[in-house]
């Protein structure tokens, strides 16, 4: 008996993630490493008290909208690797709204967030545009744009938000999503109201693409363009739809770092890597709204919680990157255990 | 009766509370973590790095060797309760890693480099018991005490020696970020140069990035393409491109003649390519110097808190490196320079801060 598809979506990720763990395991006992400690490590690092499950908490925001923004343009059969690039310029959107405007709490958090949406969409409606109109490769175009968007924006913040420095003026407190009183419960940590935001992009995407016509639309396109244009549906503008929505995930990830993570925008040497750790998000998450979110919630946990384990437990984080990359590349190899759970079932059946 | 009972719960309460106090601390020495005894007075320190690493063979290094060398003097084991680091990935990384090793009661914790100056303010708020210091950049708090150098002082002396050792009429610099501290090496070195021989002209090039050997080695290619044959970076890993491109020409032809100047530590090592060595020498900036020093006033109880303590020549901050041996003029260029420290020390001479300055500096 062949096992439903439901199901194999659901068991690849967590088989990816157990064997990433074990794989991870294994590379600390024979690199020498005490892996019990190593673990334990993470966990506290990630929940051991309030102030770190808070830093946790900060951390898993934007992942959850990167990965939101990668998995609604897959659906549309896109592949969004500009999410870094438009999280980049929705952060300095906000950052500019937040510092320029002086305006009751009400309206200036808002705008600054909204900037933020509209900035990521402008730069992901040019690869859709591209490709819509002239099939320039949508890969291609972002990441030339994560560039673009990086050296952009770090000239803007040394020219326009600073006078020659490398770092913009705080942002105004009515525009910072920060509040006393999470800092209060969480003793001091970063976490913000972005969890909000999060939660409702979720809710959104889900509703978009199950519940409208729009969406079916959308995934139409995704699963096969010319029976989608047969039927009667305009192709090209559900591309460039999917890539604006996609950017404006994107860009409300970069208003999170941006009015809330950090409170500023600086100089950047490099990406932040969130809209590429995005990417691995929507992936372990199968590119639905719920499965992003345990994968954010996984990610997260990860990335905060390696950052104790050399104090710790002398162990390197860097070996949390390499179990992430391993995750990842289970799932990518998803052939491979659709196999595996293929052979387990036929003989479970004999 | 009741009473005695009350006292008795008490009394248990307080032995468990004793037995798993002792568990709690038995279980950090079998970590070696801290030594038994002086657990109470020890004075612990702990650095936090930028995205560069411990291993960046310049500036978190040299940071942690001051670290790793106060740790050393005063007996302190490496881990919790003595001293350690921590790396930072990401920007986002700063403020986890200073608010741990401040919930760790690290009795001062260093912000290696300038880009963590808003994640030091904001919790140097929060937690007012705690010291920081931060490197390369001021903050205004009562709890932080700042350190600053004067790079412009080992980059003129570079310079000096760059001007010396060039056969033609323009030495190179690659910089890193464009941040007030590198301007400051910079604009140093274009003030020493012009200070020997004011017709030798400084082609500058901003890589834009702390971590990017590649785009180093490239700009290093270009420079020595064009004729440059000195080039002086302060571009921190992404100078090692620059060592790099130098061997790599070196190795080709042996009987060229092209140096690279290093920077924050003497770097001679990274130069060595058959039986030669690229490496003219280093403008080399003492954060272990400070770091050292600033630890021993906190442990000391004379934090410099609230104030900024700047570096120089005068206080063994900044220097020279020694100079190349296979260079021909070293003995010569050494006087030079050697007149040109105490020009500087007296005050006669103050190399300039920034760019424009020193495009117009002369010595006279």
């Amino acid at each position: 008996m062949e096992m439903s598809n439901r199901m194999q979506n659901i068991l690849i990720p967590i088989i990816a993630v157990l064997l990433g763990i074990i794989v991870g395991t294994i590379l600390m006992i024979v690199t020498g490493y005490d892996a019990i400690a190593g673990f334990i490590a993470l966990w506290n690092g990630a929940f051991g008290d309030v102030y770190f499950f808070g830093e946790t908490v900060r951390q898993i925001i934007p992942y959850i909208l990167a990965g939101l923004a990668v998995a609604f343009a897959f659906k549309t059969g896109l592949f969004n690797i500009g999410v870094e690039g438009q999280l980049i310029v929705g952060w300095l959107a906000a950052v500019w709204v937040g510092v320029a405007f002086e305006l009751p709490k009400i309206i200036h958090l808002p705008l600054a967030v909204l900037a933020a949406a509209l900035a990521g969409a402008i730069w992901a409606f040019i690869p859709g545009f591209l490709k819509a109109q002239y099939r320039v490769h949508e890969v291609i175009v972002t990441i030339m744009l994560n560039y673009t968007a990086l050296h952009i924006t770090n000239y803007i913040i040394r020219t326009k938000l600073s006078e020659g420095s490398d770092s913009s003026d705080p942002i105004a407190e009515t525009a910072s999503l920060r509040s006393p009183l999470l800092e209060s419960l969480t003793d001091y940590s970063r976490m913000h109201w972005g969890i909000v935001i999060a939660i409702i992009a979720v809710i959104i995407m889900w509703f978009i693409l199950e519940k409208t016509t729009r969406g079916f639309e959308l995934k139409a396109v995704g699963l096969n363009q010319h029976a989608s244009n047969y039927a009667g549906m305009n192709v090209k503008k559900n591309i460039i739809l999917s890539m604006v929505i996609s950017g404006v995930f994107a860009g409300l990830a970069g208003a999170m770092e941006g009015l809330g993570t950090f409170g500023y925008a600086a100089v950047k040497s490099g990406f932040t890597g969130v809209g590429f750790d995005g990417i691995a998000v929507a992936l372990l998450g199968a590119n639905s709204p719920i499965g992003i979110v345990l994968a954010a919630i996984l990610f997260g946990s990860l990335k905060v919680g390696a950052l104790n384990m050399p104090l710790e437990a002398g162990v390197p984080n860097e070996l949390v990157d390499i179990i992430i990359a391993l995750i990842v590349f289970f799932v990518a190899s998803s052939y491979m255990i659709r196999l595996l759970i293929r052979k387990i079932n036929k003989k479970g059946v004999k | 009766m009741k009473k005695r009972k009350l006292g008795l719960v008490l009394s248990f309460a307080l032995a468990a509370g004793t037995i798993l106090g002792a568990c709690g601390s038995s279980e950090e020495n079998e970590k070696g973590s801290s030594s038994e005894g002086n657990k109470e007075e020890s004075f612990t320190v702990a650095m936090v790095t930028d995205v560069g690493g411990v291993d960046d063979k310049s500036f978190n290094q040299s940071a942690w060797e001051g670290i790793k060398a106060f740790g050393e003097d005063n007996g302190l084991e490496e881990g919790k309760g003595g001293y350690t680091y921590l790396q930072s990935q990401s920007d986002a990384d700063y403020a986890t890693n200073l608010n741990n090793l401040t919930r760790q009661k690290f009795n001062l914790v260093f912000g290696v480099g300038a880009m963590m100056h808003d994640a030091i303010a904001e919790i140097a708020e929060q937690q007012k018991d705690s010291q920081f210091s931060i490197i390369d950049s001021e903050v205004e708090a009562d709890n932080v005490a700042s350190i600053m150098f004067k790079e412009q002082e080992s980059g003129f002396l570079a310079g000096v020696v760059a001007a010396n050792a060039t056969k033609g009429d323009t030495v190179g610099f690659i910089g890193g970020m464009e941040l007030p501290v590198i301007e400051r090496f910079e604009a140093g070195f274009i003030a020493g140069v012009r200070a020997v021989n004011p017709d030798i002209k400084v082609e500058s090039n901003y890589s834009g990035a702390f971590d990017k050997a590649e785009l180093g080695q490239s700009i290093a290619s270009k420079m020595y393409a064009s004729g440059i044959d000195v080039i002086f970076h302060a571009a921190g890993g992404t100078g090692n491109g620059l060592f790099k491109e130098a061997r790599d020409l070196k190795g080709k032809d042996p009987e060229r003649e092209l140096w690279a100047i290093g920077v924050d530590a003497d770097q001679s090592a990274e130069g060595v390519v058959g039986d030669h060595n690229i490496i003219l020498t280093s403008a080399m900036k003492r954060v272990d110097v400070a770091v050292q020093d600033i630890a021993t006033k906190a442990k000391d109880g004379n934090f410099p808190g609230g104030e900024t303590t700047v570096y120089g020549l005068n206080e063994d901050g900044v220097t020279l490196a020694p100079i190349n041996e296979e260079f021909a003029g070293k003995a010569e260029v050494e006087t030079q320079v050697n007149e040109w420290i105490e020009k500087i020390k007296s005050g006669e001479v103050t190399p300039p801060q920034s760019v424009e300055e020193a495009k117009a500096f002369t010595a006279e």
